[in-house]
């Protein structure tokens, strides 16, 4: 039920995110979500993308130091409160979140959440427990062929 | 002069004290530094040979290496219980090299250094701040003794405290400041932030070493200290401070040949290179009893100025030092080689070996940049591992090379390598010599 992000290490420099880009887009990898962490010096590009796999392959022969980070998808009715549900459910639970990052779903009445938790399998379990909906890896990206 | 019956002999009487004094000297490490009896029997020298000082070209060179594999003790030419103090170099461990002296190296080095700070115009009225080091390093306790020598007042400060040494200028009355050239221009700096103008103050000379400068940084230091700022000279492994002096004439550095030969080299050829021109500075000492060093590759590159000084002295000169044949940095008065930070990025996850140094100048004090490329490997999502690696990096580099450092971490890669071979220092100190 986890799906799986990249995280890839950006130096501060000029079109460097740019170039990141353009190798996903050119190697046909669709991405559908990305968020950028940065300091005075780097960054820290995460990333969603179809057949993550083969992205982290090609973005490492490329030169790009990439890791792949599980992370829970939850889906989040699109209203005010949705989200601090799923944060005070998980808070009870002990859950500590890193950080999270959300995206609307085209036309949906929800809006998916990534959340980096440091135990993502027990989190999945307590969040199905409790009626929340996951997301799984092929509603987001299009997974690495088997 | 301290010692003018010394300072200004004769080069004939000069070069007979020396191939007296040289003949000794290769006669007791023959015999009691197992190192030097190895080197000259594969070199098939015996120290009776030796007729005439160009003969020393015919003796071994002695080098850094010698005296690191000889740690901690193996290069003293005399017993332990004659060695009343040691100093050493800094360094990772496998990269230090001690120095031991007997009362006699003391009281020598004594002389050696009032010598110097007459040369550069103090006397014994003068009130002397020892800024450089007290400790393993030779600058703070070779300073204070010559100025206590001298019969100066002398003030051990010892390095740091920037606002206090400041204050004791300004309160002592200081004539005379002993500190690295680029200390004292953060001493300037720091004055002028507390509102004190050092140019009002008594201080009125500056005997200035264990770091190379520029005639550009001597301009600057002179202008906003109002004193003569002096370029003095000396290696703990030849002594330490006190081994060549700027007189007040600030044109070269008289070497105290009575003490110790130089020679300038070409580093390819190992051949003598003519008066003049520029080569590897290597020195005999002639005098030492701890751990004499015997044709000693220093990596200092000079040269000989021919001419006399209207000072007097006959002691030659050689130029300030404008650069080394090795790739030892001087940061803040401290010793580093590239490869010792290569060594600590060995030992620690998450990095490559593959660095840069970019060595800068933030008002006055050196600043290093030490730049890391993460390995390709590294499992990172969160900033706060980045940042925790970075520390670690930053805390392992300063405690191997005793100089704090501020680490970036870079892409896989992203060092230039250039011919296979990274460039591993950028210098954007000054640039002029």
């Amino acid at each position: 039920m986890l799906i799986e992000q990249l995280s890839v290490f950006l130096q501060n420099e000029k079109g460097r995110l740019a170039q990141m880009c353009r190798l996903l887009g050119d190697g046909g990898f669709d991405m559908h979500a990305l968020v950028v962490a940065d300091t005075a010096e780097y960054g820290v590009a995460r990333v969603i993308c179809d057949r993550p796999h083969s992205a982290r392959r090609m973005l490492e022969s490329a030169g790009f130091a990439v890791a792949t980070t599980r992370v829970v998808a939850v889906e989040v009715p699109d209203r005010p409160g949705g989200l601090a549900e799923v944060l005070e459910y998980l808070g009870e639970q002990g859950v500590n979140v890193e950080y999270l990052y959300c995206f609307p779903r085209p036309g949906g009445a929800a809006a998916v959440d990534i959340l980096r938790v440091e135990d993502p399998d027990r989190a999945v379990g307590r969040l199905i427990e409790h009626g929340f909906t996951l997301v799984r890896s092929g509603q987001v990206y299009e997974p690495d062929p088997a | 002069m301290f010692q003018p019956e010394l300072e200004t002999m004769s080069r004939e009487a000069l070069e007979r004290l020396q191939l007296a004094r040289l003949r000794t000297q290769l006669a007791r490490v023959y015999v009691n530094v197992p190192l030097y009896r190895r080197k000259f029997d594969e070199a098939g020298f015996r120290p009776e040979q030796l007729e005439t000082l160009a003969d020393l070209t015919r003796v071994p060179f002695t080098v850094k290496n010698d005296l690191r594999e000889a740690y901690p003790f193996d290069m003293f030419a005399v017993p332990q219980r004659d060695i009343v103090r040691v100093h050493s170099s800094s360094g990772t461990t496998g990269q230090v090299s001690v120095v031991g002296y007997t009362r006699g190296d003391v009281e020598r080095w004594s002389d050696l250094m009032a010598r110097t700070l007459v040369c550069g115009g103090a006397s014994a009225d003068d009130i002397v701040q020892v800024t450089y080091g007290y400790g393993l390093f030779t600058g703070g306790l070779g300073a204070h003794y010559g100025s206590e020598r001298l019969g100066a007042m002398t003030i051990p400060v010892s390095g740091g405290n920037t606002a206090r040494q400041v204050q004791i200028l300004k309160d002592f009355g200081v004539t005379v400041l002993a500190c690295t050239p680029s200390y004292a221009l953060l001493i300037a700096e720091t004055a002028a932030s507390m509102g004190i103008d050092v140019r009002s103050l008594p201080l009125r000379l500056g005997v200035f070493g264990a770091e190379p400068w520029s005639e550009e940084m001597r301009r600057q230091i002179e202008e906003v200290m109002g004193i003569r700022a002096i370029d003095i000279y000396g290696l703990s492994e030849v002594m330490g401070p006190g081994v060549a002096s700027e007189c007040v004439h600030q044109n070269g550095l008289h070497v105290f040949e009575d003490h110790f030969i130089i020679e300038i080299i070409d580093p390819e050829t190992l051949q003598p290179v003519p008066d003049g021109e520029q080569g590897e500075v290597v020195f005999t000492t002639l005098t030492k009893e701890g751990i004499p060093v015997i044709r000693y590759r220093t990596r200092d590159v000079s040269r000989i100025l021919v001419g006399e000084c209207e000072c007097g002295r006959t002691f030659r000169r050689m130029q300030r030092v404008t650069g080394r044949t090795d790739d030892m940095l001087i940061i803040r008065g401290v010793n580093v080689y590239p490869s010792q930070i290569e060594q600590v990025l060995i030992g620690i996850p998450g990095v490559a070996p593959h660095y840069q140094i970019v060595l800068d100048k933030r008002g006055s004090m050196d600043t290093v940049e030490v730049q890391v490329e993460v390995s390709p490997d590294l499992e990172f999502d969160e900033i706060r591992e980045l940042e925790a690696l970075k520390r670690r990096v930053a805390g392992a580099i300063a405690g191997a090379l005793a100089v704090s450092v501020d680490v970036r971490l870079v892409e896989p890669r992203a060092i230039q390598r250039s011919e296979g071979k990274a460039k591993r220092v950028v210098d954007l100190r000054n640039k002029e010599a």
